[in-house]
């Protein structure tokens, strides 16, 4: 049999049937996520329109409140709270509450989410679940309806993009960096329809890794994974048939030299539009957004409190942190990370996905400058459509944070 | 006649629709009908006419996996898209719509304002000065989601998935 790529591996497993990139499969689903936003009319499309009564296994079905967590509105309340009436009439055993976090970095810190899975969630980064090895995609109201009525879906067999990366980052650059340098060179659309693979990451955590997983749909793609092998992967549930197959044919292979990579800025209002952060010139910010599916997590929040430590937030600049999830919430509670991060001056949302859609916690006004952590910067993202968005790492945010502009984190570690 | 919308590239899901303006945030689900491109065309909305056509550049709909985005094309009856590449979710959740999409690039070809008419079966844009566009042939499994109306009424027909074979 010719080497494959992992979503080939995958899919042909999930499929009973060996399949290659361009074929179109129907395949059972392992696991459903859907969260509080677009819930409500999933709901409707799956009673409603389709006439399904039950979902297709109660226990593959997971629920997540983390868009708009704690609710903003009467509306989103009451949307809510439906939401938790019907998932108890449904009888699904995993309800992710507000506060839990967001839905992807909770998936796979409560093990959900394992290697080989094929993974749909209501959301576009649901490519997240690939910092496990699991084909982990996003797709619309419809589509997830009709895999929460009967466990399958249909889709096209992906291409795959190769990210290779090589050697170490440098001090105050990270995973973030690769990924964004890696949309520098693929460009928004480099690999729609395709997977994208990265190589060379063996040695980052689980969260890194989700880094990369969740920017990879920034550049168009269906998946995103990194192959579960390193320290990282010594937890994960590894299928005997799934790993890297020397000879796997590739669309695009792309080389990523991480001795020589600088601190990536992705400027407004395109996550691709990105430069070294010398060229970015002097920028002057009213907000740090700490945060997301991206980077929220437990070391994102240490690696800004290491930079934060003993000092004070420049004048005149608002930080907000939002962690990813409770869990991560309670560790950097009780290592004195968030003791850090409170000191210096930042504020602490509840774990969710908070302002990153600009419904609430710290939406921007107008003419306001933000340097997030998160992945997405288009225009009117967190707010007004006449703030500025720019996505940098958190070692980036926290470095910035004390000099009230966009700064290197080596200037002030 | 329909007037053609142009568009340039990388249109985003913020920009069809903001993730404020989600039918979650609305008291009333209709409503989405006034927020197609609400700040990134505000004239859109309370102007476009029932078959109206968005020409756009590449990757258009990139971003979010929000069906509302496409959703609220259909509410104000956007006759089809046509784009040199599409992102991949909303091409997907416009299928499932029944909204018809052609990969082509016609902005250099059509000018915004222009009056057309769309002959959708036979995948022709006749411009009013009389200029026949061909539209790539759609593959045979979305014309059949098209002639049923989306992916919904095809499943309940059909009991299967496109490009599966019947059980
Ligand atoms: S944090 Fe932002 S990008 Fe991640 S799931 Fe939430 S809204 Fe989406």
């Amino acid at each position: 049999m010719a080497a494959q790529t992992l979503s080939e591996q995958i899919l042909s497993h999930a499929a009973g049937q060996v399949v290659k990139a361009g074929d179109v499969v129907t395949v059972q689903v392992d696991l459903a996520m859907m969260h509080d936003s677009l819930s409500p009319s999933i709901i409707k499309v799956l009673h409603q329109e389709l006439g399904a009564e039950k979902v297709w296994d109660r226990d593959r079905v997971t629920v997540v409140i983390d868009h708009v967590a704690p609710a903003a509105s009467v509306q989103t309340a009451e949307h809510q709270a439906r939401l938790r009436r019907w998932v108890a009439e449904q009888g699904i055993t995993h309800l992710f509450d507000v506060g839990r976090g967001i839905s992807h970095q909770v998936l796979v810190e409560e093990g959900l989410a394992q290697p080989g899975m094929i993974i749909v969630g209501s959301d576009s980064h649901s490519t997240a679940y690939g910092c496990v090895g699991a084909f982990g995609t996003g797709m619309g109201t419809t589509d997830v309806a009709l895999v929460v009525a009967t466990g399958r879906t249909w889709m096209r067999v992906p291409e795959t993009v190769l990210v290779r990366a090589s050697g170490r980052f440098r001090p105050g650059v990270s995973a973030k960096d690769l990924a964004l340098r890696a949309a520098r060179i693929l460009r928004a659309e480099g690999a729609t329809y395709a997977a994208v693979e990265w190589h060379g990451v063996d040695f980052l955590s689980i969260g890194d890794r989700m880094t990369l997983a969740t920017l990879s749909i920034e550049v168009g793609a269906k998946a995103g994974l990194v192959p579960p092998t390193g320290a990282a992967a010594h937890l994960m549930r590894i299928p005997a048939w799934l790993g890297v197959q020397p000879g796997a044919s590739y669309m695009w292979e792309i080389d990523i030299d991480l001795d020589q990579l600088e601190p990536q800025i992705s400027m407004p209002n395109f996550v691709d539009n990105v430069v070294d952060i010398r060229d970015v010139g002097q920028v002057a910010v009213n907000v740090v957004y700490l945060g997301t599916c991206t980077n929220g997590r437990y070391e994102d929040m240490i690696a800004a409190a290491r930079i934060l430590n003993g000092r004070k937030l420049a004048p005149g600049v608002r930080m907000i942190v939002v962690p990813a999830s409770s869990e991560g919430l309670q560790q950097a509670a009780s290592d004195g990370t968030l003791t850090t991060l409170l000191a210096a001056g930042a504020t602490i949302g509840t774990p969710g996905c908070g302002a990153c859609i600009g419904r609430h916690m710290g939406v921007l006004a107008p003419n306001e400058v933000c340097l997030f952590t998160g992945n997405r910067n288009f225009r009117g993202r967190m707010g007004s459509p006449d703030a500025q968005i720019y996505l940098a790492s958190p070692e980036v945010a926290a470095a910035t944070a004390l000099t009230g502009y966009i700064t290197h984190p080596q200037e002030v570690m | 006649m329909a007037r053609v919308w142009l568009f340039g590239k990388d249109v985003n899901t913020d920009q069809i629709v903001p993730g404020r303006y989600a039918p979650y945030m609305l008291k009333n689900e209709d409503d989405l009908r006034k927020y197609p491109f609400v700040e990134a065309r505000p004239e859109f909305a309370s102007t476009v006419q029932p078959g109206d056509i968005l020409i756009a550049g590449r990757n258009f709909g990139c971003g979010s996996s929000r069906e509302y985005a496409p959703l609220a094309l259909k509410m104000v009856a956007i006759g089809a898209v046509v784009a040199p590449l599409f992102a991949r979710i909303f091409f997907r959740n416009a299928l499932n719509l029944g909204i018809p999409c052609f990969t082509a690039d016609l902005t250099d070809v059509l000018h915004d304002g222009q009056e057309v008419e769309l002959l959708l079966d036979e995948g022709i844009i006749v411009t009013a000065e009389g200029q026949r566009i061909e539209l790539p042939p759609p593959p045979g499994f979305m014309r059949e989601v098209w002639a049923s109306g989306g992916i919904v009424p095809f499943y309940r027909t059909y009991g299967r998935f496109p490009g599966e074979a019947p059980a």
